[in-house]
C-alpha cells in the first residue's frame, strides 16, 4: 500500500505566482538540496489512467484533460501494454529473487530533452516527488504495514519541509509555503489518495458492495476537520472531513471532477493478472499519525476479509446489512455530525445505524473472519481500531490526542471561547489552513505536538531515516537501493521497473518488478551486495555483458 | 522489522517511546491551553488577508 499527497502551495509576495511553476520549483529545490549524480527520470511505462476496473478503457478523446495524468508520455504506456503479452511469471518458493525477464529499450538520442522540466524526481527512499496538476505531490514508496505507511508519509512532510527551507535560503527564488491539506475554502480541492494492493480474484462489485459504507463512516476516526460547510465554505461551521463536500458519485473513474466514493481507475502498476490497485480518493490529508495509521490499517483489514472470502471464508453476516440508502448524502451527513449520534438510513428495510455502529460491525467482522490469523502488525491495527471507537463513544477528552478532527475542534473552540468568535471569523479559518503548514514553527498541528497534545506512532529518528532509506519489505527497496548504489546507471524508474544504462549492453535494460511484494531486502540484498556496479548485476540477471 | 505498535494507552512491549505516553485528559487540555497562549505569535499576522489569499487550483 501507499499514499500520494498533493500539497497546497502558496508563494511569492504580492502578485500571485503560477502554481505549476512554484510546484516545479519545490521539486527542483529538493533535488538540489539532496544532490546525486545521474539523471534518473520517471518511467511512465505502466501508467494507464483511463483503464476502468469495471472492465473497459475510456477513449483519450472523450476524457477530461485533467484525467490524462500521463500526458506527453502516453506512447510509453501504450508500448508497454502492447509489449507485455499475458501475465508475467508467478512467484513461488523456488524461483529467483526477481522474476527476471529483462526487456530492452533503444537508447534515447537526446536524453537531456526527455524531461526538460525535471519536475519528476525519484528518491532513494523509493518515493516519487513531482508536479501533479498545480501541486507538488509526494507519492510514498510501497509499504507492507500501516505503521510503515505512517513512517514514509511523515518522511514526505520532511521532504516538503526541506524544499521550503531551501527556497527560503536562496535570494533568487520566491519563498514557498506548503500545506498538507485538501481544500482552499474557495471551491478547489486536491487529493490525498490511498492505494491498496488487492488480489485480482476479488470481484470489483464486491469491493463496491462491502467497502462503500466503510469508507463513508471511517471519517469519524480519521477526518482531519474543516472550518466551513459547502464546497466554498459558504455556510459557517465545522465538519469532520476536508473532502466530504467534494464527493459527488458512488462509483466512477474520475478523480478531478464528479469525484466518487469508490474510484475505478484500474492501473495496477503491477502484474494485472494477479493484482488490482484500489485507488481510494475520499480520504483527507492527515497530520495526525494515528489517523494515517488507522486509515491505511483498517481499510487494508476490510479488504483482507474480501480476499479471504475468495479462499473460502464467509463474509460476516452483519456486513450484508451495511448498505447505505444514499451513500453520497451520507458522506456529508457523517462529516457534519459532531455528536456522532445521528443515524444513517440503510437500504431496504435496514435499521438506521450511526457511523460508529457501522464501524463496530466492520471491526467485529474483521475479528470474526481474520482474528486468529492476523499478523502482529494487523492485530495491533485491529486493537487500535476498537479502542478508538471506544474512546469516541465514551471519552472525547482522551480521544482528542488521537482523533485529528477532534483535536482541531478543541483548539478552535478554545479560541472561540477566549475571544467570543463566531464560526465565520477569519482567525478560525486561518487556524484551519495553518494547521498543516509543514514548517514546525508555523504549523498549528506541529505546535500542538510539541505541547504534548498529539499521540505518536513512530519516532523522530525513524522518520529521519525514512527520508532517505526505502522500506525493506516491498519492491520499493530495490527501486531505492538501485538508485542509491548505481546512480550513474539508473536512467529511469517507475513503480514496476527500473531502467539501467550500463557499459557493454547494446541497449538500455529494464528490470521489471511486477510483484510489489518482491524486490525486498531479504530477496535481493545478497544479490546487490555481490555487485558493486550495475554492469555485473545486469550480467548476472541475463544481459549480454561479459561476466566478471 | 520493528515490533513497536501504536498503543495510545501506553501498553504492550514498547521500548523507545513509540507508544504515546499515557495521558490524562488534563494534560491534553493543558496542551491546547499552552498552544492558545502563544497562538498570536504563530498565526499569520493578518489572518483575513492570509485566508483570502489562500487560493489553490483544483487537483485530483
Amino acid at each position: 500500500m501507499g499514499i500520494e499527497t498533493e500539497y497546497g502551495i502558496l508563494g511569492g509576495e504580492g502578485a500571485r505566482q503560477n502554481p505549476m511553476a512554484l510546484s516545479a520549483l519545490v521539486v527542483a529545490a529538493y533535488a538540489q538540496a539532496v544532490p546525486r549524480p545521474g539523471r534518473t527520470r520517471w518511467s511512465y511505462e505502466s501508467e494507464d489512467p483511463l483503464s476502468d476496473a469495471r472492465g473497459w478503457r475510456i477513449d483519450r478523446a472523450v476524457a477530461d484533460p485533467s484525467q490524462l495524468t500521463d500526458a506527453g508520455h502516453e506512447d510509453e504506456g501504450r508500448a508497454a501494454r502492447g509489449a507485455t503479452p499475458g501475465a508475467p511469471e508467478t512467484s513461488g518458493p523456488g524461483e529467483p529473487p526477481v522474476a527476471v525477464a529483462l526487456t530492452r529499450r533503444r537508447r534515447p538520442v537526446h536524453p537531456e530533452r526527455d524531461d526538460p522540466a525535471a519536475t519528476n524526481v525519484l528518491l532513494t527512499n523509493g518515493a516519487r516527488l513531482y508536479v501533479d496538476h498545480a501541486h507538488p505531490e509526494y507519492s510514498s514508496p510501497e509499504v507492507a504495514s500501516a505503521r510503515d505507511a505512517v513512517l514514509w508519509d511523515r518522511a514526505g512532510e520532511r521532504v516538503m519541509l526541506t524544499a521550503v527551507r531551501t527556497l527560503a535560503a536562496s535570494p533568487h527564488t520566491p519563498d514557498v509555503q506548503l500545506y498538507k491539506n485538501n481544500v482552499d475554502g474557495k471551491g478547489a480541492s486536491y487529493g490525498t489518495h490511498e492505494n491498496y494492493l488487492v488480489d485480482r480474484a476479488v470481484p470489483f462489485g464486491e469491493i463496491v458492495d462491502y467497502l462503500t459504507a466503510f469508507l463513508v463512516t471511517r471519517t469519524v476516526m480519521i477526518g482531519s476537520g474543516r472550518v466551513g460547510l459547502g464546497v466554498r465554505g459558504e455556510t459557517p461551521g465545522y465538519q469532520l472531513s476536508q473532502r466530504a463536500d467534494y464527493m459527488e458519485a458512488e462509483v466512477g473513474l474520475e478523480t478531478t471532477l464528479r469525484r466518487p466514493i469508490i474510484n475505478t481507475r484500474d492501473e495496477p502498476h503491477a502484474d494485472a493478472g494477479r493484482f488490482r490497485r484500489l485507488h481510494v480518493i475520499i480520504g483527507d490529508a492527515n497530520c495526525f499519525e494515528t489517523a494515517t495509521y488507522l486509515k491505511l490499517g483498517t481499510t487494508s483489514l476490510v479488504l483482507a476479509v474480501l480476499e479471504a472470502a475468495q479462499r473460502g471464508a464467509t463474509i460476516p453476516f452483519a456486513w450484508e446489512a451495511l448498505h447505505l440508502a444514499d451513500p453520497v448524502a451520507s458522506v456529508q451527513a457523517v462529516s457534519r455530525d459532531l455528536t456522532l449520534e445521528q443515524t444513517l438510513d440503510m437500504a431496504g428495510d435496514g435499521t438506521p445505524l450511526t457511523a460508529l455502529q457501522i464501524q463496530r460491525h466492520y471491526a467485529a467482522g474483521v475479528r470474526e473472519v481474520l482474528g486468529e490469523t492476523l499478523s502482529d502488525d494487523d492485530a495491533a491495527v485491529l486493537a487500535a481500531w476498537e479502542r478508538t471507537l471506544d474512546l469516541l463513544e465514551n471519552d472525547r477528552e482522551a480521544a482528542a490526542r488521537e482523533v485529528e478532527w477532534l483535536a482541531k475542534l478543541r483548539v478552535l473552540e478554545g479560541l472561540r471561547t477566549r475571544h467570543q468568535l463566531s464560526w465565520d471569523h477569519a482567525k478560525l479559518a486561518a487556524i484551519d489552513l495553518q494547521w498543516s503548514d509543514v514548517r514546525p514553527e508555523r504549523g498549528i498541528c506541529a505546535r500542538l505536538r510539541t505541547a504534548g497534545g498529539v499521540a505518536a506512532v513512530v519516532t523522530e529518528d525513524e522518520i529521519e531515516r525514512a527520508v532517505s532509506a526505502p522500506p525493506t519489505d516491498t519492491r520499493a527497496w530495490f527501486r531505492g537501493e538501485a538508485l542509491r548504489r548505481y546512480p550513474e546507471a539508473v536512467v529511469a524508474a517507475g513503480w514496476d521497473g527500473v531502467v539501467l544504462d550500463v557499459p557493454g549492453e547494446p541497449t538500455l535494460v529494464r528490470i521489471p518488478m511486477p510483484d510489489p511484494r518482491r524486490g525486498t531486502a531479504a530477496l535481493m540484498g545478497a544479490l546487490l551486495d555481490r555487485h558493486p556496479t550495475a554492469a555485473t548485476l545486469v550480467a548476472e540477471l541475463g544481459g549480454n555483458a561479459p561476466r566478471t | 522489522m520493528t515490533t513497536q505498535h501504536f498503543s495510545p494507552r501506553g501498553g504492550e512491549g514498547d521500548d523507545e517511546g513509540a507508544a504515546p505516553v499515557p495521558t490524562t485528559p488534563a494534560a491534553s487540555t493543558q496542551a491546547v491551553d499552552d498552544l492558545l497562549d502563544e497562538i498570536d505569535d504563530v498565526l499569520e499576522t493578518n489572518a483575513e488577508s492570509f485566508v483570502r489569499g489562500f487560493v489553490q487550483k483544483g487537483g485530483q
